[in-house]
């Protein structure tokens, strides 16, 4: 089953690749990774996305859980919570198909933020489900090329993560 | 007062009461060991390779309960460390290791005996540092013995830049305040789980303990002592958990595991309820998962979140110190109403019995060949199994893990976890450092003893009489064995006949060196060099093609053994 996986650590040199180095080391599966400083510049949060069976994620979460440097896990999978990704895609563009992306575009609500006579290139942001279904109706019109940012996620209501 | 890093990390070390450190000098660590030759408080033990010195520090921290400190200069010095800090990681021994570095200016250069030492060893420290600015010096160096020794222990290695131990900054003697806000281990167990636990055990009519070397971390011996007399259950340990139980109390069944004892696995593979103690169900102990202890409940007692359920599931975990846990739970199983509801044992020891009357570790010690588990149960009747006891790994391993009994913890010096040829010659050293008038035994094979035999030259340097037999066969005996059983004797490059001439060898260091050849030569070379007092090498002639018996198959379930 596909976790979210919020971490929250010290920011400071190297906490990265102890993450990222104990999924690597214990044959842990990473989807994504996300990482950014947060609040006071003191902690950074880490969101990553895996899948595995109950037992792999129960150790992924203690094994992170360990590290010196990280201060709260959460896993957000069973819990109501609000999650995002964001994605570019560059779109081959010529006359004849420019009224259609726009058209797409304006369907799962995305922008242009840059155009060319022969390109458009479309922010989306969403769900996992919503960044898919929109790709694969450019797809055909020609993607040239694409980054995705990862997962990032919240829990939904009062609590946050940091006071538990 | 203003001190250069070099002065402070020397000056941090007194102040957390650290008394010896081991270790091998090194252009990058030039100035802490200037400040080692001025201070007089400090005593420098000098190794022959920084392998021997991690440990070397690493036994001194097995038997004397402390954090085995070690120095070691960057690039080459610090990998060779590596070993050293692995081997400490697995079985969980806590030690610092601080290692020279590059200037800061010059990382990530390719600079002259540069090596990405924090990088390399995330992966078998506990935690590990780079210190890029001298202010940060002294916390982080309290820091890693705060992490080194509390919740379960480990290895950490502070790597220090050289520019940084020249520089200056202001020094004020802080060792008790050691606060990291992400780092808390948890140390009293949940009542709502030691209250299930109870119920457990109130109930199990087959209860089997099963300790590691947990206990011994935490110095729970007594209280796993009354924990066992409360329960009147069989208990068996583990190779790391030997001597936190006593050998000669006759609820210990043995060993359990790949070469346990057939009573320690047919008990764990019969037995209603496991309680599982500081241990952690290594591949070595469970054999096939799926028929490990198939009729049981498993309660799990571990300091450590990630050891409880990873490889088998447990029905009642309790994460906590095992002084304390157990502490807590003996306060609930002394009560007369316990004692009173508690199933009767003597169907269960009955059983017990039945598999102990087998004698799986039976053998016959005849007028030529010598066996080696004779020279080791004479090792431990001649020392009274007071001995200090380290080994590499191996045959000789499992033979004095079976055969010499011991009453009590940290008397025990071996790698269990990475299995590291060569360490027990060094951990001894560090042991007899510790433990100046104890006796200080290696057992070792002809194969782990060359891989770190330079240390005798700090055996006669510091005058420690170390005590090595050498159960000499000729072979890698225990690859060999493997060979035997399960690829047709094809014994591909496990003979190690050629071999240097071990009584010269020993005399050539300063050592003595004695040998024995036949039966009756064992017991006077035994005597000879325990009254002798001084560093020795015994070369004791085994049978080459001896096995080491019972033994579970790899990946083959615990009461599937193969038996003498």
């Amino acid at each position: 089953m596909r976790h979210i996986i919020s971490v929250l650590v010290e920011n400071e040199a190297g906490v990265l690749s102890r993450v990222s180095g104990l999924f690597s080391a214990r044959g842990f599966n990473i989807e994504s990774l996300t990482v950014a400083p947060v609040g006071d510049g003191e902690t950074s949060r880490i969101t990553l996305v895996s899948i595995g069976e109950d037992h792999i994620i129960e150790q992924i979460i203690k094994q992170l859980n360990k590290l010196i440097p990280v201060l709260h896990v959460a896993d957000f999978t069973d819990g109501p919570h609000v999650e995002r990704e964001l994605m570019l895609v560059k779109v081959a563009a010529e006359q004849a198909q420019r009224a259609e992306i726009l058209r797409i575009a304006d369907i799962f609500r995305s922008r242009v933020v840059d155009a060319t006579p022969s390109s458009f290139t479309i922010e989306v942001t969403g769900d996992v489900g919503k960044l898919d279904a929109c790709l694969a109706l450019l797809m055909p019109l020609g993607v040239t090329e694409m980054v995705r940012t990862g997962q990032v996620a919240l829990g939904r209501g009062d609590r946050s993560m940091a006071k538990g | 007062m203003e001190l250069t890093g070099a002065k402070i990390v020397i000056q941090t070390l007194l102040d957390l009461g650290v008394s010896t450190v081991f270790g091998y000098p090194g252009g990058a660590v030039l100035f802490i060991y200037d400040e080692i030759y001025k201070e007089k408080k400090l005593t420098h033990i000098l190794t022959r390779h920084e392998q021997g010195a991690l440990h070397a520090a690493d036994g001194y921290a097995r038997v004397s309960g402390e954090v085995g400190v070690a120095i070691v200069t960057s690039g080459p010095g610090a990998t060779n460390a590596v070993t050293g800090l692995a081997t400490a990681y697995m079985d969980s021994i806590p030690m610092v290791c601080i290692t020279g570095q590059v200037p800061v200016p010059l990382i990530g250069n390719d600079a002259f005996q540069e090596a990405d030492i924090v990088g390399i060893t995330r992966s078998c420290t506990k935690h590990n540092y780079l210190v890029r600015d001298v202010k940060d010096l002294a916390r982080v160096l309290r820091e890693a013995f705060h992490i080194a020794k509390t919740g379960r222990p480990g290895p950490v290695l502070v790597d220090i830049p050289k520019d940084v131990t020249t520089q200056i900054t202001e020094y004020v003697n802080r060792s008790e305040e050691v606060k990291i806000r992400s780092y808390r281990p948890n140390l009293k167990g949940h009542a709502g789980q030691i209250k299930r636990a109870v119920t457990l055990l109130k109930n199990a009519q087959r209860p089997m303990i099963y300790t590691g070397g947990g206990v011994v971390l935490s110095n729970a011996s007594d209280e796993l002592f009354h924990f066992t007399e409360q329960m009147n259950a069989p208990i068996t340990n583990t190779l790391m958990g030997l001597g936190a139980f006593p050998a000669s109390d006759g609820r210990f069944v043995g060993m359990l595991g790949m070469h346990g004892t057939y009573e320690a696995n047919m008990a764990v593979s019969h037995c209603d309820l496991l309680i599982a103690i500081g241990a952690r169900f290594d591949d070595r102990v469970t054999g096939k998962l799926s028929e490990f202890a198939p009729h049981a409940k498993i309660l799990h007692i571990d300091v450590d979140p990630t050891s409880i359920s990873k490889n088998v599931h447990v029905d009642i975990p309790i994460v906590g110190d095992v002084k304390l846990v157990l502490e807590q739970i003996n306060k609930q199983i002394e009560s007369k109403s316990f004692q009173k509801s508690k199933p009767d044992m003597t169907p269960w020891w009955q059983l017990v019995e039945e598999w102990r009357s087998k004698d799986s570790l039976a053998y016959t010690q005849g007028e030529s060949a010598i066996e080696a588990q004779y020279v080791i149960q004479k090792l431990c009747e001649l020392t009274k199994g007071n001995a200090i006891v380290a080994t590499d790994v191996g045959q000789h391993q499992m033979w004095a893990a079976q055969f010499y009994d011991f009453d009590r913890p940290r008397r025990w010096v071996t790698s269990g976890g990475l299995g590291t040829m060569g360490f027990g010659l060094p951990a001894a050293m560090g042991a007899q450092i510790a433990k100046p008038d104890d006796t200080v035994v290696v057992i070792s094979g002809d194969g782990s003893i060359q891989m770190n035999i330079q240390e005798l030259a700090t055996c006669l340097q510091y005058k420690l009489p170390v005590i090595t037999i050498i159960l000499n066969n000729g072979f890698l005996g225990m690859v060999r064995q493997w060979q035997e059983f399960f690829y047709e004797r094809r014994y591909a490059e496990t003979d190690m006949s050629h071999q240097p001439d071990f009584v010269k060898l020993a005399e050539a260091y300063g050592a003595l060196g004695l040998r024995a050849k036949k039966p009756n030569e064992v017991e006077p070379a035994i005597k000879e060099a325990l009254a002798s007092g001084r560093t020795a090498i015994i070369d004791i002639h085994i049978r080459p093609e001896g096995n080491v018996y019972p033994m579970v198959p790899a990946g083959a379930a615990l009461n599937d053994m193969i038996l003498l």
